[in-house]
């Protein structure tokens, strides 16, 4: 063996240890975050915050009641506007149409998809809360809704379009119209993939606080219906952060390890169940 | 499928039925200012009326006042009374005015961290404008060391820390810069949201106490209750009168006293940099924006009922949290006052 | 469209079958008008968000021009508004980002698509798939407490003190600042540029890896030299794709960056992104200027996203086509 080409293999173990390092490092970037959380969080969980409302300035104790709840509404109303829409959308283009119509509104889906959720809260801002007069529970699930419908759409045409032919082939020939062939056969066959990528655009839009600051706002007490501010655990988590309270910190930590953990399990529940043999698009 | 949808549709229906009786929820939003003293009278204020809820958001006066011209919200606050032009944006938009009403009085603090200063540091008004123009930038510059003699001040750089959002606190602190300093009179000027020489940039009286908590060698400006809740470092100023003072209520209240006898029908005024021996410089009113006309009477009643209750019975938490009551006169005025709400 | 013949109207993947009960077309109509519908809302919302922004900025646009984007003033008062500080931190924020996340993304991205067995490396991906579904506001979270106290106290110093010949580390150490905001947003945009790395690069031909092999090369010479260069379009897209994301991110950004409008060498300094200032001063901006000023900084960041997005697509698309030719041959 010459010394170039040892030289050369020491080079090639050395850079791909390096990479293994790489790896090593980004996953243990997320250990620690579910350390520090678990940590912080964990000591700072207790049956106070999840069932009392938010104390005066100052004062120690209180909880998120209202936030839990809040976000639990926001997701709702979101998911109400959102799924519709992102389904539907999704058995059109897999099902119905073609050319340009099919890719415009692929087009128009992906634009959606990647718009900052600021300017996402923008648009809501004027859309939803200025006409109405109203910060409301309705605006901030609106935000949420468009950030939901694009991946919505996308997993739904895409499996759909995963059904194979002969299913469909079958149904029709044993008589049956399109629409009966897509709601009773097709659908039913991919319910399990579009299912998924709800619960994963869901677990997104749950962590999103940026839209909700000029919609939902924030509401120290229960809020009563759909069309007043309402209190959310993201904006929560925020404004308790960067405020110099010890006691607010606290319950951020808490706050946190609880929407992480929320998100997490949805994620790897929605990932395990597809896990059997379908891929997951990349958004 | 169908099922399910009618499932859906009707425990939706059932939830909005739910949801919508019960309490009334009346919102506002504005100044941090005096958010300690605010949310624990709404607080009291629901449990003496269950069913009157007034939500509080903290975010700053200047979007108080852009909220309630918007009509988002049902009432605003600020600490920097409304301009002339803002009152007629909301004049112009709604159709009638809108009112102020002072709640109570609060002083504006530097605050610092800086390792081994336990006394407070005195402070001279050329020292102030000259950290916050930027001139000053170390601890022991002469300009501060001068008026704490015997206190070890380090060579550290001074971190200054301002409001990034739309305050009223900066609208109190930089009015009384403009009143002591012709240099910062012309630039920046005074105003609730302006262009900072130097320095970081906190969200909110909470942001900024947060940040000076966490940064050493940090200086800046926040109400009085942030800085005795978190225990931070405030200093004394010297007052137009050549004292250096420190803000408590008999300070706060000395520099009301003037005012008090003299107050506009609308309640604007600014009492920085007032006469007096004991008066401390940086303080004032806060103000509540209450629009004239309600088209709800339940939400006006509730207002007019709890502004009522503020005025009276809410004073006396104002001391525990650091502000100070307003004066007997400026109550008066007030109680007669609130029957412009119509 | 379809009235007088049989044929049902052509569409999607299952085309051209005859539905000879002419009443069930009733039926599959009213479907595709329902569905047709939905997917309109889609287009129509997106047309009125781009409208939105576009009218919400035009007082704006017309004052400022095209100054807009190099003044450096933001000065509410005096009713004097340029973007170029936020710009500024905006990008330098990023490419601090990917100045840290590509070599690690790229280099986690080869161990797991050449080296590590299927299983590993299909947990691995499970784990860093499950970091991008942190939200941002936790990573605020983070970056406040952890992130910032350990580059006041430990890694500012420590640049300070050997590199502070650069103009890159001087000034004071806030711990707050471009470079941790930079820092925060590397961790949130890699497991993008891992995950769709190591999918171009799991799509390249054996053969091409296989051919370098035979030629002598060694392990690390095939991967870089001949399977890396074989993907780059594709990765190049998933740097887009995470630039992209850096640039919209909100809430960590403005938990760590400091929040003030400067322009500055220093990464040590405290400055503003877009996606910040219009986080914290939207709620408050009276009058229409500085209203409209802030919106047209969303709309900045808006073509700026929706460009790098659809380069990042297109680069992505490229590769696959690529390596599917390729192939074949």
């Amino acid at each position: 063996m010459t010394a170039r080409l040892r030289y050369r293999k020491l080079v090639s173990g050395f850079m791909l240890g390096m990479t293994g390092l790489a790896a090593l490092i980004t996953v243990a970037v997320l250990f620690f975050i579910l350390g520090y959380l678990v940590y912080h969080g964990g000591t700072s969980i207790n049956w106070d915050f999840f069932t009392k409302l938010p104390t005066p300035v100052g004062e120690n104790g209180g909880g998120m009641a209202n936030a839990i709840v809040g976000s639990a509404k926001l997701l709702f109303l979101a998911s109400l506007i959102g799924v519709p829409i992102g389904f539907f959308g999704g058995v059109y283009l897999a099902e119905f149409s073609g050319g340009a119509v099919a890719f415009i509104v692929r087009y128009a889906a992906d634009l959606l998809n990647g718009v900052p959720s600021i300017v996402i809260g923008i648009f809501a801002y004027a859309l939803v809360v200025l006409p109405f007069k109203h910060y409301s529970t309705l605006a901030g699930s609106f935000a949420l809704a468009l950030m939901m419908i694009p991946i919505t759409l996308r997993s739904t045409e895409q499996f759909l379009q995963a059904v194979p032919g002969s299913l469909r082939e079958g149904a029709m020939a044993l008589g049956a119209s399109k629409s009966r062939t897509i709601a009773s056969v097709v659908v039913p066959a991919a319910y399990r993939g579009i299912l998924t990528a709800i619960l994963l655009a869901l677990a997104r839009v749950a962590g999103e606080t940026a839209p909700l600051l000029f919609t939902a706002f924030g509401n120290r007490f229960w809020s009563p219906n759909w069309s007043q501010p309402t209190a959310s655990l993201p904006v929560m988590i925020y404004t308790y952060a960067i405020s110099p309270y010890d006691d607010w910190h606290r319950q951020a930590w808490a706050a946190g390890l609880v929407l992480l953990g929320l998100i997490l399990v949805v994620n790897i529940v929605a990932r395990a169940i597809l896990a059997r043999g379908v891929s997951i698009p990349r958004t | 499928m169908k099922r399910f949808a009618g499932f859906l549709f009707v425990a939706l229906a059932v939830a909005g039925a739910v949801w919508a009786q019960g309490a009334l929820l009346i919102n506002g939003a504005g100044a941090s200012f005096p958010n300690a003293i605010y949310s624990k009278w709404f607080d009291e204020y629901h449990k003496k009326f269950s069913n009157v809820q007034i939500n509080y958001q903290s975010v700053g006066s200047g979007a108080g006042i852009k909220q309630v011209t918007e009509g988002t919200v049902d009432f605003g606050a600020s600490d920097g009374p409304m301009n002339d032009d803002q009152i007629k944006a909301y004049t112009d938009k709604h159709g009638s005015g809108i009112l102020h009403f002072p709640t109570v009085l609060g002083a504006v603090v530097p605050i610092y961290n800086v390792a081994g200063v336990s006394a407070p540091l005195n402070f001279t008004p050329e020292a102030l404008a000259g950290i916050f123009l930027g001139r000053i930038t170390k601890w022991n510059d002469p300009a501060i060391a001068g008026a704490n003699k015997g206190v070890n001040l380090p060579s550290a750089d001074i971190v200054v820390v301002h409001r990034s959002d739309g305050s009223g606190t900066t609208y109190i602190w930089t009015d009384y810069l403009s009143k002591i300093s012709t240099d910062w009179n012309a630039k920046p000027g005074k105003g609730s949201s302006i262009s900072w020489p130097v320095g970081l940039g906190g969200k909110g009286s909470e942001g900024v106490t947060g940040l000076i908590k966490q940064t050493p060698n940090s200086f800046g400006y926040v109400e009085l209750t942030y800085a005795v809740q978190n225990n931070i470092g405030y200093g004394t100023v010297k007052n137009s009168s050549g004292a250096f003072v420190k803000a408590d209520f008999s300070s706060v209240s000395a520099a009301a006293a003037s005012a008090a006898k003299s107050m506009p029908d609308d309640f604007r005024v600014s009492i920085t940099n007032a006469d007096g021996k004991t008066a401390y410089p940086i303080c004032s009113f806060t103000w509540l924006l209450i629009p004239e006309k309600f088209s709800d009477g339940g939400k006006r009643d509730a207002l007019k009922g709890m502004i009522k209750w503020a005025l009276t019975d809410g004073q006396s938490f104002a001391e525990p949290l650091s502000f100070a009551k307003l004066p007997k006169e400026v109550v008066a005025k007030e109680l007669k006052a609130i029957d412009k709400i119509q | 469209m379809a009235a007088s013949t049989t044929t049902v109207p052509n569409a999607g993947p299952v085309s051209g079958s005859r539905s000879f009960l002419s009443k069930l077309r009733e039926g599959d109509e009213i479907a595709r008008v329902v569905t047709f519908l939905f997917a309109s809302t889609v287009v129509l919302v997106t047309i009125l968000l781009v409208l939105e922004l576009w009218h919400g900025s035009s007082l704006a646009r017309h004052k400022f021009g095209f100054a807009f984007f190099v003044t450096s003033v933001w000065d509410p008062i005096a009713g004097d508004f340029g973007a170029l500080p936020f710009i500024y931190g905006t990008l330098v924020t990023a490419f601090v980002s990917l100045a840290i996340a590509v070599p690690l993304g790229i280099g986690a991205a080869i161990f797991l698509a050449e080296l590590a067995p299927q299983k590993v490396s299909d947990t691995l991906q499970f784990f860093i798939d499950l970091l991008a579904a942190v939200p941002s506001v936790i990573y605020g979270l983070l970056g406040i407490f952890i992130i910032v106290p350990l580059m006041r106290e430990y890694i500012q110093p420590f640049l300070k003190a050997t590199l502070g010949f650069l103009p890159l580390f001087t000034g004071p150490a806030y711990g707050i600042g471009f470079f941790t905001a930079g820092i925060v947003l590397a961790i949130m945009v890699i497991p993008y540029i891992v995950s769709v790395s190591r999918e171009v690069l799991l799509s390249v031909p054996r053969d091409q890896r296989e051919a370098a092999l035979a030629l002598g090369s060694t392990r690390w010479e095939s991967t870089w030299k001949v399977v890396v260069p074989f993907a780059r379009t594709g990765i190049m897209g998933s740097i887009f794709l995470a630039l992209a994301r850096a640039l919209g991110e909100t809430m960590a950004v403005t938990m760590v960056i400091g929040n003030t409008p400067t322009i500055s060498a220093s990464l040590f300094s405290p400055g503003y992104s877009i996606a910040a200032v219009i986080a914290n001063e939207f709620s408050e901006a009276t009058g229409d200027l500085y209203l409209q000023s802030l919106i047209e900084l969303g709309l900045v960041l808006f073509i700026l996203t929706f460009i790098l997005n659809g380069l990042a697509r297109l680069l992505i698309i490229l590769t696959a086509q690529r390596g599917s030719e390729m192939g074949r041959t």
